[in-house]
Order: structure tokens, then sequence, then C-alpha cells
């Protein structure tokens, strides 16, 4: 069987509004607004909240470690729940994900440990998680580079026929690269099953939206490759699930790549390191606040009596047990070796590395290092 | 160059016929194709076109298109794709046209195609071959003709690897398409119609070592790809004047075989290096390093690089001026004071 696909482009055009399923009030939408999507069933959304609640507890966790020095650099996902967990929750098993620096709450959704998942950003020089285990790529920081190598995979996964797709994420920004273009070029040629998510947190670092793009929205960019593109409410946990399930469907029985465009807006400061002063008012903020994607939810599932005050207790207190044990691994000393920054560079030993490494671990054996255990005190 | 060639007793080898190193790589990908399904092939019309240097030629029409395919034309996507279908199981070979239209992949190349294994703590290794036809002298036009080895062989991570004939040539594809690590393949331009007699398949030296491809005791000199034959010239324009040339073909600029080459300058004492690239910063300044500080008290005077200038590759009409002749070697040579 050949997986040559004819040559019909598709002309979804994305809604002018974002399309959504659950207002800010936590009212289902009806009509055109939820752009024909169906609201996921009590149990589906009970679901998501418990992992947004989850999430966003671990989000304000390591944020507050990071302010202790437990880390080097966090880049906060606080807000941006709905499109991170909406998204990751749609995927199976058997499914990939190739993800950014800022989506680490999609990891944990994915059922990745946090010391794990935090391994980088606590100077580790390897990625924590077993990426062929959990299906997780290794987080990427060079901006849209990880798009490709979504293709990429669920390319060959298709060309061995097996029933995997790939979700990537990213964002507003990464949406300038050229990376990012012959991604959403090479899935709509080859009609892969790949999902793109961007995450229009509104900010790349400092610079606004605006000074990224002018297309309409990021969604319109969809049209021009020949892929359906979708505008959503990214803080409605409901429609970022509906739509990527959608997609993730159509992927996987041969209908090919989807752009979604979660509108979202990033709470936090970009990293630890970053002065949002110096570029947003604080009554941005403070509107985004208030669009809270976890208020939206919950609002809804209590008045539907979906949501109990023991089931709330109950999420609430797995949240905390995830903050204390995320406290416990990332307040112990992780003990790096540093004779292994040698070790996994080649697969097949070389004379060069293997000389630098007996010269490294000469000098620690000497003590050179007052950082080092092996090091003379 | 037959010298080193054994014919591989794994597999029938056929009758010896005359080959071209293009058509040794295209037999390479052939039969790695034929023996592993996971073996793809893709690039720029690498298709019905069979490459612009006819190197994929009747690939697509023997494993059909989901073998072997024409991928839109972006190189950071041809690169970026191929580690994620090598991050998925498969074994891409991947083609970029010339070597001057590789550097739209150089992000993919250096952030994450040599790091891949390293961030992973091996758990993901990318079995992945690049392609890159490279060097001048086919009186190519701009931007066709160029030398870009330092760049990927200053790179931690890949393993770089540059054959100079057509029985290396199949040699070393085959064993980098079966390697689990991802291998920069440079194939000289200027090589593609050498000939050679070859019965393959055909198995030559492990590909990270070097070779001795003639003998001689008082001068080492190195060359890779296309310099191998200009070493040779200078080598046995010299014998008739009394000097002894050993003539080193590097064949991995990364790893870099120190060991023969260093046994080479301990038993001649004097070495020199040639490449077409550009000399200031060129891949003969590693070279004149390592040989310096590993064998300086055998080193009978300093190591010589005879380079390409240092300026942008010249046009068609000026490009035999800039790159390396035999008689330039022999000229840089006589710069040694032979008495002390
Ligand atoms: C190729 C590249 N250029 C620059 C950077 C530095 N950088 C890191 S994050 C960032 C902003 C990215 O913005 P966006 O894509 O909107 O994602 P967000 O951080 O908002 O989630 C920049 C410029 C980088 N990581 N990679
Ligand atoms: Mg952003």
């Amino acid at each position: 069987m050949s997986l040559n696909v004819e040559h019909a482009s598709v002309r979804v055009l994305p809604s002018e509004k974002p399309l959504r399923l659950l207002d800010n009030a936590g009212h289902a939408v009806t009509g055109a607004a939820t752009g024909g999507f169906g609201l996921p069933d009590s149990e589906t959304l009970l679901d998501l909240y418990r992992k947004m609640v989850v999430a966003r507890r671990f989000d304000v966790q390591v944020t507050a470690l990071t302010k202790q020095g437990r880390l080097a650099t966090y880049p906060s996902a606080y807000g941006q729940e709905a499109c991170e967990i909406g998204a990751v929750a749609a995927l199976t098993t058997d499914d990939w994900l190739f993800p950014t620096y800022r989506d680490s709450v999609a990891l944990l959704t994915r059922g990745i440990e946090p010391g794990d998942i935090l391994a980088a950003f606590r100077g580790d020089w390897h990625n924590g998680y077993d990426q062929h285990a959990h299906r997780t790529a290794a987080q990427a920081t060079p901006l849209a580079t990880q798009t490709l190598h979504a293709v990429g995979l669920s390319h060959a996964a298709r060309l061995r026929h097996d029933p995997v797709v790939a979700l990537t994420f990213l964002g507003d920004g990464a949406t300038s690269e050229g990376d990012a273009h012959e991604a959403f070029n090479f899935a709509a040629v080859w009609q892969t099953p790949t999902v793109f998510v961007v995450q229009n947190n509104q900010f790349a670092i400092s610079v606004p939206l605006e000074r990224q793009t002018r297309a309409a929205t990021l969604a319109d960019k969809a049209v021009g490759y020949g892929m359906p593109g979708y505008h959503v409410d990214g803080n409605d946990v409901a429609a970022m699930y509906a739509v990527t399930q959608a997609a993730i469907d159509r992927a996987r029985s041969g209908g090919g790549p989807t752009l979604i465009e979660g509108v979202t807006y990033r709470i936090e400061a970009h990293t630890n390191s970053d002065d949002p002063t110096r570029y947003r008012a604080a009554r941005d903020v403070e509107h985004w606040k208030r669009r809270d994607p976890i208020e939206r939810l919950e609002k809804y599932l209590v008045s539907e009596g979906a949501l109990t005050e023991a089931l709330r207790t109950e999420i609430a207190d797995a949240a905390e047990a995830l903050a204390e044990r995320t406290r416990e691994v990332m307040t112990t000393e992780a003990e790096i070796d540093p004779l292994e920054l040698f070790d996994h560079v080649y697969g097949r030993d070389r004379a060069a590395l293997l000389e630098q490494r007996a010269a490294l671990e000469a000098e620690l054996a000497a003590g050179a290092f007052a950082s080092h255990a092996g090091a003379a005190r | 160059m037959t010298a080193t060639v054994t014919s591989s007793t794994s597999a029938e080898a056929s009758a010896p016929t005359q080959l071209t190193m293009a058509g040794a790589l295209n037999a390479a990908m052939r039969d790695a194709m034929t023996a592993d399904d996971r073996v793809v092939v893709y690039g720029e019309d690498v298709g019905p076109l069979g490459g612009v240097f006819r190197v994929t030629d009747g690939l697509q029409a023997e494993f059909g298109t989901d073998r072997i395919w024409d991928s839109p034309l972006a190189e950071s996507g041809i690169i970026g794709t191929a580690i994620g279908m090598a991050m998925y199981g498969m074994r891409p070979v991947v083609e970029m046209q010339f070597d001057a239209f590789s550097y739209p992949a150089f992000e993919q190349m250096v952030s994450h195609v040599a790091k891949m294994r390293n961030r992973t703590k091996s758990r993901v290794t990318l079995p992945m071959v690049v392609r890159i036809p490279c060097a001048g002298a086919i009186g190519g036009v701009e931007h066709h003709s160029d030398s870009s080895e330092s760049y990927w062989a200053s790179t931690p991570g890949l393993t770089v690897v540059m054959p100079s004939n057509p029985a290396d040539a199949y040699s070393m594809l085959r064993e980098a398409i079966d390697s689990d690590d991802p291998v920069v393949f440079m194939e000289p331009k200027s090589r593609y119609w050498s000939k050679a007699p070859l019965a393959l398949p055909v198995t030559t030296a492990p590909m990270d070592r070097a070779e001795v491809v003639r003998e001689g005791t008082d001068v080492t000199l190195i060359g890779y790809g296309p310099t191998v034959r200009t070493a040779l010239e200078a080598a046995e324009a010299a014998s008739e004047e009394g000097l002894s040339i050993e003539v080193i073909d590097l064949r991995s600029l990364s790893p870099f075989d120190d060991a023969t080459v260093g046994a080479s300058v301990r038993k001649t004492s004097r070495a020199a290096v040639i490449h077409e690239a550009a000399q200031f910063g060129g891949y003969g300044a590693e070279v004149a390093a390592r040989i310096t500080e590993r064998n300086f008290h055998h080193l009978a005077a300093p190591v010589l690089r005879i380079a390409g200038f240092d300026i942008p590759f010249p046009s068609p009409k000026l490009e035999e001026y800039h790159l390396p002749t035999a008689n330039r070697v022999l000229a840089a040579l006589d710069t040694w004071e032979w008495d002390a």
C-alpha cells in the first residue's frame, strides 16, 4: 500500500472568535460559537478538573522552589492549564508528545515524576525521564525545532502502519520560526498524523503577539498549508479537549494534520529571571486572572452538582500530596557524577574522550573541585 | 587505492566491475534498503531524477515511494523530520543537495542531531545518515562548491566521515547506515565519477580509521576526500626526486585517528595536511595541533597546512588558483630546512 495521498487541499477557515464550550461564567455555550463541538461528559470534565487542580498546585510549588534557589530556572504554565491539559488528556499512551520548556504540567499529566520533569531545570545535564516509556520527547528549548521531530515521528509511524499520533506544543512566538513553517508544510504535504497546538499566551518573553504576526489569528496560518485550523478559547479546557480529540481522531484515521491555536495568557513572568513590569501592565494580568481556566470549569461542575465538597477536598489533598513530594525531591541534593559527562556523547568509545575522562577523574581524585563529593575535605 | 580492499566473506561477492563512487554509493543504499526495511531515503530531487548527482538513480523505481521520496524543499525540515523518524526506529538516509545548501539545517544538526543521545542519557539514539556532497573542482557556480567539514567536525556528538574512493564509499556508507549514532557522510563531488574495479559487497577498514594508502619514510602527507589524490600525485612526483612520502587518507574527520597518524609521523618526523577548505580555523589546524602536541619531540619541522585561501569559494574560472595542487604541496615541503 502506498501512502501517496491525493492532492486535495483542505480549506477550513478558523472562526474569527475563539470557539468555546464553556463561557467564563461556567455556562455551557450553545450555537455557532461551539464550532459544532459537543461538551465532553461530566466524568471527563471532572477528570480534567482534577488534573488541572493538581497541575496548578505543582506549578505554584515549583515557582516557590525556584525562588528559594532550588531550580536554576522555571518557565511557569500558570493560567495555561486548560491548553496544556485539555490537549494532552486527549492522547492515548501510544501517542507521542513533543513538548517545550513551557509544558511541565503537560508532562505531569502524562504521568512523569516531578523530579524527572525538572531534571534539566535544576541543572542536570540530561532530561530526567524515559522518553520511550512515556512516549514524550525531551523538552525542547530551541524554538519550534521539536515540531519537525513530531512530523517525522508520526510519519514513520504511518509508514509502519501503526495508529500513532504525535502532538506538539509551540508558543505564539515560535510560530515565527522557520522550523514551524517547515513543520506545518511537511505535515500537510505528507499528510502525517500530527497535531500542532499553538499556545498563544500573548507573549514571547517580552514581545507581544502583534509584533510576531499580521495574521488575524495564528490558526489562520493553517489555511495556507492546506490543513484545518481551529481558533480556540485556550482557557476553556472543555473546548481544548474536544477540538484536540477530534484532531487526533482525524489524524489517526489518515486525515492528516491539524493546527489548533489556544488563546490563553501567561500569568507569571517568562521565567524567574524575567521582569514583566517592564513590558506589560498589572491590570492586564488582573484581567486574565479573572478568566482563570480552573475557576471556570469549577463553576460549571458545581452548578451541575458534579463537584461535591467531598470530592473537592479529595482533589485538594491529592494536589497537596504531590506538592509535598515535589518539595521532597527538589530539596534533596541530586547526585550528579561529573564523569557521566563523557558517557553518552557517542555510542562507541572514542579514544580522545576516554583520555579526557581519565584526566577529569584524576583531578577529582586529587580534590581539585571542592564541590565534588569525592574531593578531599 | 585497492590495496586496502578486502572482499566481504559474509555475502557472495560479484565479479569485479568498474564502478564510480556515485555508483558505489548507489549500490550501498540499494543493498542497505534491501537488507533492512527501516532504511528510508529522502531529500530534494532524489526520486525520479535520482538526485542532481544521480547517486539515488533507480532506487525509487525499485523500492517505491514509501521507501524513497522527494521531500519538500527545506533542509531544516529534512533533518528535523529525519530526527523524528530515527526516534521511531527508522534509519533515514537523507541528502543535502550541496554542502553550501545544508546550512539551513545547522540548528537541527547542532542542537538536536549532535546532542540527542547525550541529553537523553542514551535513551534516544538517532540512527540517521546525512549525506552531503561537498568540496569543489566541478566548475560549480556560486554556492555550489564549499567545504563545510570543519563546522560539522567541531561539533561534539557528530561522527563525520569522508571517503576518497569507490570501495570506501560503499563500505563506509553501509557502516554509517548500520551505525546507531548519526553520521555526517561527506561525498567529495569531484570524486563522484572516479572509477575503480569493485566486487560488491566490499568491506574496507572500519570508517573511524585512517589508512596509510602509500608507504614512505621521509614525510607524512595527510589528505581526505578530494585531496588524497593530490597527496598521491605529490608523492609520486617527489619519489622521482628521491623523497619518500607516506600518504594517509584520514577517512574519518571525527573521530580523528591519532594512533595511525601518530605512528606515521613518529616514523617520518615531518607532516603536512592538505585540504580544500580555507586555512584559517580549518580542519588542518586541528590536525597540525594534535600532531604537534603528541609528537613534538619526534618532529624535525613544523607541521604544514596546504589549504584553500582564506576567501569565499571562488567562481569556476578561478577555482584552480584556490585548490591545493601537487605542485603547491611540493613547494610547501621545500620551505622546510631539510639539512637540520
Ligand atoms: C531558536 C531560539 N531562539 C531564541 C530562544 C530564546 N527564547 C526562549 S523562550 C523565548 C520566547 C518564546 O516565546 P513563545 O514561543 O511565545 O513561547 P512561551 O515562552 O511564551 O511559552 C525565546 C525568545 C530560543 N529558546 N530558541
Ligand atoms: Mg508565548
